[in-house]
């Protein structure tokens, strides 16, 4: 089954003409309220260590068979995963292997880049993203995006946080003030700019800004939060505190994490794919990943023979 | 080595000058300055002439005088009546071109398919290209015309004729200026407003023209001191009337216009009549080189904005 994205068509609800037959759910991802508090914490930190157990986990996204294509060339091969819910997913690979275009898929920010295609099924909880009539805009709403470069918009750090609520349809100041203050303490910048709301975002360091970016993703609450190389352009210590975080936003989100850094993924992950030249080689528990990869390709790069 | 011992020590002095490396830098030199000597020797001549005419008419009256007569007895020399017919056809081609101007700017930028795009491009060069000459004329026989039967009232020679053509002769100014400024936006802006969830409406609204904003101020500000610098279209569409009104509908006066009919009349050189054209083109030099200068600010801040 082939189902078409094409770029004029991200902002337009159901615009898409695909031949789509199988998807017969009526419920629809614009059925969500705007903004959802939340979801529960569940069981902290405990590491699943077998692949037995991340399979038995619910799974908040599942990709069958995804394949992606630039115009004529094809960045994705069948790729099948699936996302366990509040657990840390990372992406390794070499450059250009396919990683981040996997990752974009998942909140079809591809759909914005001309001449792309997507096959397969992507399952939002039990709902394909790339159903005819899926609005991209309340998908985008549930599936947050925080990006290698820190991208504030040149606005005040408030602002930069209220505008996912605000765009949203949250017009009123306490509602907002409340979201921006929740959203800064969770990315755990609260405290260095408590005073400083009204500044602009561009005056603060990377490592803040990227944590700004973490903060104004999560003000839309998010049940997935994609991060592309969110730490590559920062230095160890904000690439730590962003760690951290990830650490503890876990318990309240899903988290992808695309990364090039090995040792990343070995501290901040629950489970960890690995892709090559477009391919899924391998995906496992993250210890078992590191420890007794499977496949020979993924020993090769993990213990940096190539890549 | 007998080698050595035998070859002379090279000759480190050049057998002649390269003159030819000098005559180039001497050429390229002279070409530089000659519009530099071209900028100095005109505000040469206005000042040696304008002096002397504020010898004969005094500051307080060129700038607070609310009559233009130069051929009555006595002769009067004030020249806000000029300052406000250049005021009322600039302002009114700015009403006119910048919401269309922008209008367009963001089309282009952000809505129109590369198609679209490369089709209108070379259109807004051609406009850019007509004479200016040509504008005037049509605004006499078709424009005027036009309006003097929607408005019966109006002045066969008015300055809402003279807006209309002007403000169209910017138009291709402002579009290809903002156009500029709003792709210059960064893309990681944009995919970060969409990814939380933003229409292409609030992305475009609310991120791209509120980044683009000041160079889009320039591009306002560049196209009214075209406006006001306009000669030939105000010349033959606006009249001839110096007078402070603020009724388009009326014939005007603009300070380009009144230099105009100075220069091709009978005025002898040497008078206070020949001279007020220095005055007013002075004063007309002062106030586009101010609105250029205060553009040129405005986009240097903007490009360290992003740099």
């Amino acid at each position: 089954m082939a189902i078409t994205a094409r770029t004029t068509a991200p902002l337009m609800r159901g615009s898409e003409s695909a031949p789509v037959g199988r998807d017969q759910m009526s419920e629809t991802l614009s059925s969500q309220p705007p903004v959802r508090p939340p979801a529960m914490r569940t069981e902290a930190g405990a590491k699943p260590r077998t692949a037995a157990e991340i399979n038995k986990l619910p799974k908040k996204v599942t990709a069958t068979d995804v394949n992606f294509f630039y115009g004529e060339h094809q960045a994705l091969h069948g790729i099948n995963l699936g996302v366990p819910e509040h657990h840390v997913t990372a992406l390794i690979g070499p450059s250009g292997c396919g990683k981040s275009t996997f990752l974009r898929c998942l909140n079809r920010m591809n759909d914005m880049i001309e001449g792309t295609r997507v096959e397969g099924t992507i399952l939002l909880d039990d709902q394909d993203i790339y159903r005819p009539r899926t609005d991209v805009v309340e998908l985008r709403k549930r599936v947050g995006m925080v990006f290698q470069k820190s991208n504030p918009f040149p606005k005040t750090i408030y602002e930069n946080v209220a505008y996912g609520p605000r765009v949203a349809g949250v017009r009123k100041r306490e509602v907002l003030n409340e979201i921006v203050e929740k959203c800064l303490i969770q990315s755990a910048l609260f405290d260095e700019v408590k005073d400083r709301l009204d500044t602009s975002a561009l005056q603060l360091s990377g490592g803040q800004q990227q944590r700004l970016c973490i903060a104004r993703a999560l003000a839309t609450g998010p049940d997935v939060l994609l991060m592309d190389e969110p730490a590559s352009a920062l230095d160890p210590k904000s690439t730590a505190r962003v760690e951290d975080l990830i650490f503890e936003l876990k318990h309240t989100y899903t988290i992808v994490i695309v990364t090039h850094n090995m040792q990343q993924a070995a501290r901040v992950s629950d489970q960890t794919a690995f892709f090559y030249e477009g391919h899924l080689v391998e995906a496992g528990p993250t210890n078992e990943l590191f420890t007794k990869p499977k496949e020979k390709q993924t020993e090769e790069y993990i213990t940096g023979r190539f890549g | 080595m007998a080698l050595t011992a035998t070859t002379p020590p090279m000759e480190l002095t050049a057998p002649r000058r390269r003159w030819l490396e000098s005559v180039i830098h001497a050429v390229l030199l002279v070409c530089a300055a000659a519009s530099v000597a071209t900028t100095v020797g005109i505000v040469a001549v206005l000042l040696s002439q304008s002096i002397p005419f504020f010898r004969e008419v005094s500051l307080v009256e060129f700038f607070t005088g609310t009559e233009w007569a130069p051929l009555f007895s006595p002769a009067r020399y004030g020249i806000i009546p000029l300052v406000f017919g250049t005021t009322l056809v600039a302002g009114g081609a700015a009403v006119i071109a910048i919401p269309l101007g922008l209008g367009t700017a963001i089309y282009l930028s952000e809505y129109a398919t590369p198609p679209v795009r490369h089709a209108v491009k070379p259109l807004l060069e051609i406009l850019a290209g007509i004479p200016s000459v040509v504008f005037g004329y049509v605004a006499v026989v078709f424009i005027s015309p036009l309006l003097r039967k929607v408005f019966p009232s109006a002045d066969y020679f008015n300055a809402l004729n003279a807006s209309i053509v002007v403000g169209v002769m910017i138009l291709p100014m402002i579009i290809s200026l903002s156009e500029d400024v709003l792709r210059s936006v960064p893309r990681s802006l944009r995919e970060g407003a969409f990814a939380l969830g933003a229409t292409k409406l609030d992305v475009t609204m609310g991120v791209v023209v509120p980044a683009a904003l000041s160079g889009i101020m320039a591009s306002f500000l560049l196209a009214i001191a075209r406006a006001i610098g306009e000669t030939m279209a105000v010349t033959l569409a606006a009249g001839a009337t110096p007078q402070m009104t603020l009724n388009p509908l009326k014939s005007v006066q603009t300070m380009t216009a009144y230099i105009v009919e100075v220069s091709q009349g009978d005025a002898a050189a040497g008078t206070p009549e020949h001279r007020s054209i220095f005055a007013v083109g002075l004063t007309l030099f002062v106030m586009t080189l101010a609105l250029n200068v205060f553009a040129q600010m405005i986009l240097k801040r903007m490009r360290e904005k992003y740099e």
